[in-house]
């Protein structure tokens, strides 16, 4: 499947079941950059892939193409075995099955953060609106914010804001959660907050695809580490395999520049 | 004073005619404007293309040959259209092209993660703008489509050409008839466009303030 040595037997034979999303001969170009290059890659249901790669390697461009806000030249993609539709109703459809978090945050800067919570399940799912707001404050609750309520998401800190992103993706009941680089642009004391946040959801068998530079939410929370340079996928296995015994020159190099300082 | 006393009713009627025809080629603009702004930001390239066609032709095209059009051209093509509605659609049409202007330049000052992330959670295009980013955009538009409005309530003038009796067809009848009060026939034609476009600015500065959001 994935250009990953002699380990890709061993990874891919965790596998269960119809994969839950699977790229195949995925290729996509910027102008003349060759941004993502033959990417084949499956992920099963429950399971927490983590990407990751220096920048401009394309892991963002991978993660954000699974719901297709970066359309793809060739090869396809498949969300619980549906073809990603062109742009369209039936993309919105499928897109409000994936949860997305971005590295900022972007939440609706002007609506509240129970608005935050509750604008996809009442205008997507069509739910009740008072039905939404109970399920929004358990979920805000949840991600440890329930007091933040009623605030506008400029009010809140870097952390604060991305849990509520999290809460917004997961009101949608995703199937699976796209993580871009989440904690990139938080403060360091904060990124902890959402870091745990994410291991929790992915104790709860969330299946999340995790593009970040934390290594140590890698260990913790990965089942699977993939590694990506220049628009390929370079390394594929599991992170204690990935981290304690390397096998690409370029992984062990990577490795060593930001697991030594 | 005299003079306003003895004229008091032409001042009143013709300041009720710019009012109306301001109020509703007004709301033509504001609607049409939005939704040529709408369809100038679409993903399907021909409502991009249209949109574009519309602006670029009605924003270049000077308001009297628009007029001329609309009350002359348009009844070639059996569209017969009287002469106040027909100023009104005029002056409409014409000021759409520029606060779609104005609101297309609001909608690129919403950050773009503001639209991916109402796309991500499964929002429709059109959901996205009515939801997320129209709403936004319309704050950051409040000053630029207080100027399109205000020049359109002086353009409105132009319908004195058309047989329509609003505040700058006073000028010539007044001033025939009352030669010597010249200036005051000015004065009192300029004190009543400022009736319409000093409170117009002064909602509109206000509604900015209350709409302010924080970033």
């Amino acid at each position: 499947m994935y250009a990953a040595g002699p380990r890709v037997a061993e990874v891919t034979s965790l596998a269960k079941g119809e994969p839950l999303v699977r790229l195949t001969g995925v290729n996509k170009w910027f102008g003349e950059l060759h941004v993502l290059q033959d990417i084949d890659l499956s992920i099963d249901r429950g399971e927490v892939v983590v990407v990751i790669g220096p920048s401009g390697s394309g892991k963002s461009t991978l993660c954000r193409a699974i719901n297709r806000l970066e359309a793809i030249e060739q090869g396809e993609i498949t969300i619980d075995g549906q073809r990603l539709p062109e742009e369209g109703k039936e993309l919105a459809r499928l897109r409000a099955d994936v949860g997305m978090v971005f590295q900022s945050f972007n939440l609706f800067a002007h609506k509240t953060i129970l608005e935050n919570v509750t604008l996809g399940p009442v205008k997507v799912r069509r739910k009740p609106k008072a039905e939404a707001e109970q399920r929004a404050r358990e979920l805000l609750d949840r991600v440890g914010v329930g007091a933040q309520a009623d605030k506008y998401p400029a009010q809140l800190s870097g952390g604060q804001q991305q849990r509520v992103a999290i809460a917004r993706a997961l009101a949608m009941d995703p199937k699976v959660m796209l993580f871009d680089e989440p904690t990139s642009a938080l403060d360091p004391e904060m990124i902890n907050e959402v870091l745990d946040v994410m291991t929790g959801l992915a104790r709860d068998g969330m299946t999340m695809v995790v593009v970040t530079h934390e290594m140590g939410f890698a260990r913790r929370a990965a089942n699977r580490v993939v590694f990506m340079d220049a628009g390929r996928v370079v390394e594929a296995a599991d992170p204690e395999t990935f981290f304690t015994r390397p096998q690409s020159d370029r992984a062990k190099d990577f490795l060593s520049k930001i697991l030594n300082h | 004073m005299q003079f306003f006393v003895d004229n008091l009713d032409l001042f009143w009627d013709a300041f009720l005619t710019t009012l109306s025809l301001s109020l509703l080629a007004g709301l033509l603009a504001l609607v049409l404007g939005t939704l040529l702004a709408a369809l100038r930001v679409s993903p399907i390239t021909p409502l991009r293309a249209l949109s574009t066609f519309y602006v670029e032709t009605f924003r270049n095209t000077p308001l009297t040959v628009v007029f001329f059009f609309v009350i002359f051209g348009l009844p070639q093509i059996d569209f017969v259209i009287d002469f106040f509605p027909g100023s009104v659609l005029a002056v409409g049409l014409y000021t759409a092209a520029f606060v779609c202007e104005a609101v297309r330049s609001g909608i690129n000052a919403v950050p773009a993660g503001q639209a991916e992330a109402s796309r991500a959670i499964g929002l429709t295009f059109s959901q996205s703008l009515r939801e997320v980013v129209l709403p936004q955009a319309f704050r950051t538009v409040v000053p630029p489509l207080g100027n399109v409005l205000i020049a359109m309530v002086k353009n409105t003038s132009i319908a004195a050409g058309f047989s329509v009796s609003e505040l700058s067809s006073l000028l010539p009848r007044l001033v025939n008839a009352n030669a010597g009060e010249l200036m005051l026939v000015l004065l009192g034609v300029v004190v009543c466009y400022m009736v319409i476009t000093l409170p117009a600015a002064f909602v509109l500065s206000r509604v900015e303030r209350r709409v302010a959001i924080l970033r």
